[in-house]
């Protein structure tokens, strides 16, 4: 018989295995589907995990498919820190490049050093400010953020598609639902050419050690940790729940905005119905594969990132549809949370009574 | 040892009704119960006494079904039999009255009796049961009434009646006076010892050993897992089954003499507040002043207001109470949160210390930084450092003899009562010059118990004034210069411990001042009482 015993302190080796665990055990599952789907397994493996980057564009791309990934884990983790669950940074990314694109567009034919930064400016805002909303409405009338949170994703996606539809529809573009191409100016800067790698990845790295010094070394870090772990305790010292709810849903608001923006002014380059393929919700796999910890994110949005361009090349060299990306993201997240409870407890062979009898 | 001869006399004579042989229990890290053997005879009221973490609640876990002994074996009336659960327990004759109630607050008495019996087949049968044992055990209770009105004794009453309803061969008790004013508690042991008459045979668990010695024909001492002695209670002294207990000498805590008192440092003046839990209690009128110096003790029983009221002074509930009602140091801070009351001096340790006091899964370092980065620098530009917090740790650590692997330790992985050193050394190091202590010693073993008394002396004999809220009214005798109690969210007016008996505290406990019917001024009224009986 299998029994799980309670460890005495957590295991800290156990924090940082049982993601690994989780990976190898998901490409085993993995490769179990992908036999029953008729395929060699590791063929299948290799196209998914290998193929995409053996040469240097396709780790450019996942550098690329990364950025928003990690640049939302980031404040994502702050608030799970916290018990602040927003699970609306879909929506919070859609809002940021509208704020932040709408402004290239107003100025679609500006040659201003300026936009730029004004655009970073107004997308960080645009997801702060649909962040604030669940804050406001969890503070104020203890309504829960998951459920606003999410909900309110949706209502930016749709606004999102009625300004490209409607009034932001680009008067040159034959109809398509699509925005104007933004300006030169309102685009990042490729920082290595011939890829797509672009300002954001750069900051996406500075987000993270920015990060971790916030959440390892400041007091406000420190007090948003206490909070998670014990709400009574943060009373007791006065460390005040709403104001952390606040903090966390602004910042992880402002920083999925920031990512959307990167989305629309980078790869993109204009509006479109769709600017995302689900990065505000992969992202929060990415949190909590990297720990809750920036620099663990770092890795988790490398790793989640290969299965989007695994998913892609999985569809077109084994015809596979889709979802198989969406498959594999669950399945790596349902053993990451059965891999956490290692932590907590070890696993011990040999039955109750037989252990009674030899002691 | 007196006891055992008059049981090995009984031995030949018939069986036990229950007899513990070798019973062996280990979990990760530690034995709990080291061939633990010792028996009950039917009609005997028998204590089992020990530290916390002797293996009590093991033991008592074992014979009750819920864990399974890895050795040895029970011997039921002279036969071995196997307890796979409480329920196999409960068949066999055997009750347990649980230290906390397992009671649904918004149900009635009849229909909480019903919930854990066996099996119900009628209502209207087990009601007429339930007054028939409440009649021949003296235990009133009426069975219609809502448990969230009844008082803390009147809720034991129901699972000793749930108890008694089956017939018990062995009742066991799990430190059941620990919520019950001293005039209660004297109720229980009529019960207790009519029962013993009829030949119930009753296990006592208590650390209040004045108790056992009025109680109980014989102890058996656990300590550390092991049976370290037995002995009849009432030819021993407190102080020797103590010692017995703990296995050392036991020092009283040194008070010093001729005290002398400062300035009110702590002032409370009619604070009255609306607690904002369904079963709160509210605080009505209250006033204390606590000088440099002195050390007030807080009496009465769980759940008459003393939550409320350290929350209110620890500033962890937003209330709209008048400014002035808290003073420290003649500054009014009512309306002021944890942080400023903490910046003008004050230091608060709460009673329960995993996810209030500490946060279980953080270091000790981490710990120390909750409570005292303002006030020992321990941050600087909002970033916390290092190097002073881990050495503000280890201090505590060294200063207070926190038994750790070091300032790298989860707060969880401590002892119950390391962990209360490492707490109150945290704040006394603080050097406040206000503290409010809630059950310093709570669940503490003796000898970190003792060692707590001492450093809260030595704090006001540096003109602290301390406020110890306390169940305990041996703590509060040992330690304390005066004393006030709280009853249904009012407090009596402070008395010098010099002149005041336990037997009224008692009284005041039980609210004495609801006796009145006058409601306002409650605590002069209650006073009133106090003062009459005194004269």
């Amino acid at each position: 018989m299998v029994r799980l015993e309670p460890r005495r302190q957590h295991s800290q080796a156990m924090v940082y295995l049982s993601p690994v665990l989780a990976i190898f055990m998901t490409l085993v599952v993995g490769g179990i589907i992908f036999a029953f789907l008729g395929k060699n397994p590791f063929d299948a493996l290799y196209t998914f995990f290998i193929l995409p980057i053996n040469n240097s564009y396709g780790i450019s791309e996942l550098f690329v498919k990364a950025t928003p990934l990690v640049i939302i884990a980031v404040g994502l983790a702050m608030g799970f820190r916290a018990n602040v669950w927003n699970i609306g940074a879909e929506g919070q990314l859609t809002m940021g490049a509208i704020f932040g694109g709408g402004l290239a567009l107003y100025f679609h034919d500006s040659e201003s050093l300026l936009l730029l930064p004004a655009m970073f400016v107004l997308g960080a805002i645009g997801g702060a400010f649909w962040a604030s909303i669940p804050a406001l409405l969890r503070t104020k009338f203890n309504a829960n953020e998951i459920l606003t949170s999410l909900m309110l994703t949706y209502v930016a996606t749709l606004f999102l598609s009625f300004l490209v539809h409607g009034p932001w529809r680009n008067p040159e573009g034959f109809n398509f639902p699509e925005s104007r191409p933004f300006p030169d100016a309102g685009l990042l800067p490729i920082i290595y050419d011939g890829t797509r790698v672009h300002l954001g990845t750069a900051v996406a790295v500075f987000v993270v050690i920015a990060g971790w010094l916030l959440l390892s070394k400041s007091v406000i870090g420190f007090q948003l940790r206490v909070v998670g772990k014990a709400p009574q305790a943060a009373r007791h010292v006065g460390f005040r729940q709403k104001r952390m709810v606040w903090f966390t849903l602004l910042l992880g608001g402002a920083l999925a905005g920031l990512a959307g923006l990167f989305e629309v002014s980078g790869p993109i380059g204009q509006l479109q119905p769709s600017i995302s393929p689900g990065y505000g919700f992969t992202a929060i796999i990415v949190a909590f594969l990297g720990r809750l910890h920036p620099v663990g994110i770092l890795f988790g949005g490398l790793i989640m990132a290969l299965t989007y361009l695994g998913g892609e090349l999985a569809q077109i060299t084994l015809g596979l549809p889709n979802a198989v990306t969406g498959l594999f993201q669950g399945i790596l997240l349902f053993f990451l949370l059965a891999c956490d409870v290692l932590t907590k407890y070890r696993i011990r062979f040999g039955s109750i009574a037989a252990k009674g009898r030899t002691a | 040892m007196t006891g055992d001869a008059g049981a090995e006399a009984m031995k030949g004579a018939a069986p036990a009704q229950l007899e513990v042989r070798g019973v062996t229990k280990a979990f990760p890290g530690c034995l709990a119960n080291d061939d633990i053997s010792f028996r009950i005879e039917p009609g005997e009221i028998h204590a089992l006494l020990g530290e916390n973490g002797a293996g009590k609640s093991t033991l008592v876990k074992i014979i009750y079904g819920v864990l399974q002994a890895d050795q040895g074996e029970l011997l039921w009336e002279g036969k071995p039999v196997t307890i796979h659960s409480p329920h196999d327990a409960r068949e066999m004759g055997v009750g347990l009255v649980f230290q906390h109630f397992s009671l649904f607050e918004t149900m009635t008495v009849l229909e909480n009796i019903a919930l854990a019996m066996n099996d119900v087949r009628d209502m209207a049968v087990l009601r007429q049961k339930v007054i028939e044992v409440e009649k021949t055990y003296g235990l009133p209770l009426d069975p219609d009434r809502h448990v969230y009105t009844l008082s803390v004794g009147e809720r034991q009453r129901i699972e000793i009646v749930r108890c008694l309803l089956q017939n018990p061969k062995l009742l066991i008790l799990d430190e059941p006076t620990s919520v019950l004013t001293p005039q209660e508690v004297e109720k229980l042991f009529e019960t207790l010892r009519r029962l013993a008459d009829e030949g119930c045979a009753i296990l006592y668990i208590s650390h209040k050993l004045h108790e056992v010695k009025a109680l109980c024909q014989r102890a058996t001492v656990l300590r550390g897992g092991k049976v370290v002695g037995g002995c009849d209670p009432r030819e021993e002294t407190a102080k020797s089954m103590a010692e017995m207990m703990i296995g050392q000498k036991l020092t009283a805590p040194d008070r010093g003499k001729d005290r002398e008192f400062g300035d009110v440092r702590l002032e409370v003046s009619d604070l009255s507040l609306i607690s904002d839990e369904q079963f709160g209690t509210h605080l009505k009128n209250i006033s204390l002043k606590v000088r440099g110096g002195e050390i007030m003790g807080v009496a009465g029983v769980a759940g008459n207001g003393q939550n409320e009221l350290f929350q209110a002074l620890a500033g962890e509930t937003e209330h709209e109470a008048a400014p002035d009602s808290i003073k420290i140091d003649g500054t009014s801070v009512a309306h002021f949160g944890p942080r400023r009351r903490r910046r003008l001096g004050a230091a608060f340790v709460p009673e329960e210390r995993n996810g209030h006091g500490a946060v279980p899964d953080m270091s000790l370092s981490e710990n120390g930084f909750l409570t005292a980065f303002r006030r020992m620098a321990l941050a600087a530009r909002g970033l916390i450092r290092e190097v002073p917090t881990r050495s503000f740790a280890d201090n505590i650590i060294k200063t207070f003899d926190v038994r750790t692997t070091g300032s790298g330790a989860e707060a969880g992985s401590l002892s119950g009562g390391n962990l209360q050193k490492f707490i109150v050394g945290r704040e006394i190091l603080q050097d406040p010059g206000v503290l409010v202590i809630s059950q310093p010693t709570w669940g503490v073993d003796a000898g970190a118990a003792s060692a707590i008394h001492q450093a809260l002396l030595d704090l006001a004999a540096k003109g602290t004034a301390v406020l110890v809220i306390s169940q305990d009214l041996d703590e509060i005798f040992a330690i304390c210069d005066s004393v006030v109690v709280m009853s249904e969210g009012k407090m009596s007016k402070p008395r010098p411990m010099a002149d005041v008996s336990i037997e009224e505290i008692g009284l005041l406990m039980g609210g004495l001042h609801d006796l009145d019917g006058n409601a306002t001024p409650a605590n002069d009224t209650a006073l009133e009482g106090g003062r009459v009986g005194q004269a």
